[in-house]
C-alpha cells in the first residue's frame, strides 16, 4: 500500500497516522505539503490527518479545503482511490465537498478528548473489512467540533444507502443518546460519499494501534486498507 | 470602495455559541433578551470602482469561501 498524508499548517497528527501506516502496511508513507501540486505517482490511498489547520480561522478545515494539493486530490478521488480524512481532515472533506454535510461545535460546547466507543455498521467496505458488522471498537476522540449535521434528505439518502460505516455507542454497542456525547444526527461518527472511495470520520484509530496505547482497535481499519488494496491489485 | 458581508446561520440549525451567550446575557440581568444567534461579518475593500463588478465578486467570495452554504446565509452590502 502507497499511501500519502497530507501535511497542510496546523495539522498536528501526521505523524501518529504516518507511523500507524508503516506499522500496519510495512511501508513508508510520503508527506505531501498541502502547496504542492501532485500526488506522488502510484498513491493508493491519501489520508487527511487531524489537527487544526489554519488554526480553524473562518470555519474548521475551511481554508485548507482550498489549498492547491485538493484539487489533486480531488481528481485522485474522482478516479476512485481511497481517501480517509480523519477529525480536522473530515471537516477538510467536507468543506471541500467531496463529502456531504458539515462538522458543528459540539452540542453540549465542550472539547471532548476521551476514548469512546464506535460500532461498525457493515463490514463490506474499504474502510471496515478488518472488522465485523456490528463489532464495537474503542478509540480515542479529540475534538470541539464533531457535532455532524446534514439536511434531512442527505441524512435519509446516508441512511438509505448504507453510508454511515461508524457510529457512537454505548460499550455494548447500543447507540443511545448519553454515547452520542458531541449531539451528532444519527450519532454519526463516519461515513462515505456515494462511490464509497471516501470516508471520514471524527475518531482517531490511528492512536490505538499498538499495545503501548493500551488498544489496538484502531488496527483493523488499515489492515483493512491493506487487505482491501491486496486483493485489488 | 467599502463593502461588508454578513454571514449568519440558517434558520433551525443549532446555534450552541449563540444559545451560550444567549444564557450569559441572561445571567447578567440583560432584560428582554429572547434569543441570539452569532454570526460574522466581513470588512472589505474593494479596488476597482464598478459596483456591478464589485457586487459579484463578492458575491464569489462568499460562495466559495466565506460562508459554508450548507448551514449559512450571507448578505453582501456596498457603500
Amino acid at each position: 500500500m502507497k499511501s500519502a498524508v497530507l501535511v497542510f499548517p496546523g495539522i498536528n497528527r501526521e505523524r501518529d497516522m504516518a507511523r500507524a501506516l508503516k506499522l500496519i502496511s510495512g511501508k513508508e508513507s510520503a508527506m505531501v505539503w498541502h502547496a504542492d501540486t501532485a500526488l506522488p505517482k502510484g498513491t493508493d490511498l491519501v489520508v487527511v490527518p487531524g489537527g487544526f489547520s489554519y488554526g480553524d480561522y473562518l470555519r474548521c478545515g475551511a481554508i485548507a479545503a482550498r489549498s492547491p494539493i485538493m484539487d489533486a486530490v480531488r481528481d485522485f478521488a474522482a478516479k476512485g482511490g481511497l481517501l480517509l480524512g480523519v477529525c480536522n481532515g473530515f471537516q477538510i472533506l467536507c468543506e471541500a465537498g467531496l463529502l456531504p454535510g458539515v462538522l458543528m461545535r459540539n452540542a453540549r460546547l465542550k472539547f471532548v478528548c476521551r476514548d469512546v466507543h464506535l460500532r461498525v455498521e457493515r463490514s463490506d467496505s474499504p474502510f471496515t473489512r478488518g472488522y465485523n458488522a456490528g463489532q464495537v471498537i474503542r478509540v480515542p476522540v479529540a475534538h470541539g467540533e464533531g457535532n455532524y449535521e446534514a439536511d434531512e434528505e442527505t441524512l435519509k439518502r446516508l441512511e438509505g444507502e448504507g453510508r454511515v460505516l461508524y457510529r457512537y455507542c454505548s460499550r455494548d454497542g447500543v447507540v443511545d443518546e448519553p454515547s452520542n456525547f458531541n449531539g451528532a444526527a444519527h450519532s454519526i461518527a463516519g461515513i462515505v460519499n456515494e462511490r464509497g472511495n471516501v470516508l471520514g470520520m471524527m475518531p482517531h484509530p490511528e492512536n490505538h494501534v499498538e499495545d503501548i496505547m493500551g488498544c489496538t482497535d484502531g488496527r483493523g481499519l488499515f489492515a483493512g486498507l491493506v487487505a482491501h488494496l491486496e486483493r485489488a491489485a | 470602495m467599502k463593502a461588508r458581508v454578513t454571514v449568519t446561520l440558517k434558520s433551525g440549525i443549532l446555534d450552541p455559541q449563540g444559545k451560550a451567550i444567549e444564557g450569559a446575557l441572561k445571567s447578567l440581568g440583560v432584560d428582554g433578551v429572547a434569543s441570539v444567534r452569532q454570526g460574522k461579518v466581513f470588512d472589505i475593500e474593494l479596488s476597482g470602482s464598478d459596483r456591478a463588478k464589485a457586487e459579484a465578486a463578492l458575491k464569489e467570495a462568499a460562495d466559495k469561501l466565506l460562508a459554508n452554504t450548507v448551514i449559512e446565509n450571507y448578505r453582501v452590502e456596498l457603500f
